[in-house]
């Protein structure tokens, strides 16, 4: 299902597990920090932190109905991340994969520059 | 839900990047090899030439590194077919071998000025044989970072990417 695909990009992009799971019920549907402080048995000064941080990243805007602020999912911004990491994935994966290649040549270099510790029979 | 920090895709090796806000980035990667030999792949411009060269159909063709905090580095990779280039260059900041690297680097891009500096802290940590790297790259804004991973993106990748945007809109529109 392509939203969970999104989510998926916006828990990688977070390194708090509360805010994934905070991020997890928003994606259900829009909630007030009333509302998200029930479940996460956490006070809502507490809870209104984790999302001042998600709205800082983009990652959820806020609405106006009256007296009530819900909060809900932009779902513009996790495209973009997903895109963004996707992209640097691209760029980056072969390199690593290249490196593993490289440092396998060295290793194997490392220990035929060592010839009298293999005949000790270390490592 | 998982604890771990991140979902990482198949294979031995995965390459876990998060976007921890608007413009950080931070990257972490296991190899198999000692510390001071992937401390040196990072260092050595003979070796980063040999793996540091990014999607395919480009290479390296210019590649200078003194590892010394104050040393300067620089890099260009020239796409083969279409001879389009761009530089990251920079200064290292901290250099602490085989653990840790800072250094401040910016993009140029041909005939426009080098963008803001961003800062990297790159830690190698031994974890038996194997070396842990954990990256953290800081953006001066998320405009920046934005156009970090855009180095080297061509007319075509940019339309399927966008393809893929609307793509995904849609579907958590129809969600």
């Amino acid at each position: 299902m392509p939203e969970s695909r999104l989510l998926d990009a916006t828990f990688t992009a977070l390194a708090d597990p509360t805010r994934r799971a905070i991020l997890a019920r928003l994606a259900q549907g829009e909630a007030t920090v009333a509302e998200l402080s029930v479940p996460f048995a956490m006070s809502q000064p507490a809870v209104s932190k984790h999302l001042k941080v998600l709205e800082r990243a983009g990652l959820i805007s806020q609405a106006k109905e009256g007296a009530r602020r819900p909060r809900r999912i932009a779902p513009e911004r996790l495209a973009e991340a997903n895109r963004w990491i996707e992209r640097f994935r691209e760029i980056w994966e072969p390199n690593y994969t290249r490196l593993d290649a490289l440092l396998e040549d060295m290793k194997a270099a490392d220990v035929a520059a060592a010839p009298s510790a293999n005949e000790e029979g270390t490592a | 839900m998982s604890t771990e920090d991140t979902l990482p895709p198949a294979g031995p090796d995965p390459l876990q990047v998060t976007l921890p806000g608007d413009t950080e980035v931070h990257v972490t990667r296991l190899f198999h090899a000692p510390r001071h030999l992937v401390f040196r792949a990072h260092t050595t411009p003979a070796l980063l030439q040999r793996w540091l060269l990014g999607p395919p159909g480009w290479e390296m063709p210019e590649c200078e590194f003194d590892a010394r905090a104050g040393g300067a580095f620089r890099y260009l990779w020239r796409e083969m077919e279409s001879g389009d280039s761009f530089v990251i260059s920079g200064r290292i900041l901290e250099l602490e071998a085989p653990a840790r690297i800072v250094h401040t680097e910016v993009l140029e891009m041909p005939g426009e000025p080098p963008t803001a500096a961003s800062h990297v802290h790159t830690v190698f940590t031994e974890e038996g044989a194997q070396t842990r790297m954990v990256m953290t790259m800081r953006f001066p804004s998320r405009e920046a970072r934005d156009g970090a991973i855009a180095a080297g993106m061509t007319d075509g990748m940019e339309q399927s990417y966008q393809n893929l945007d609307m793509l995904m809109e849609d579907g958590a529109a129809a969600a």
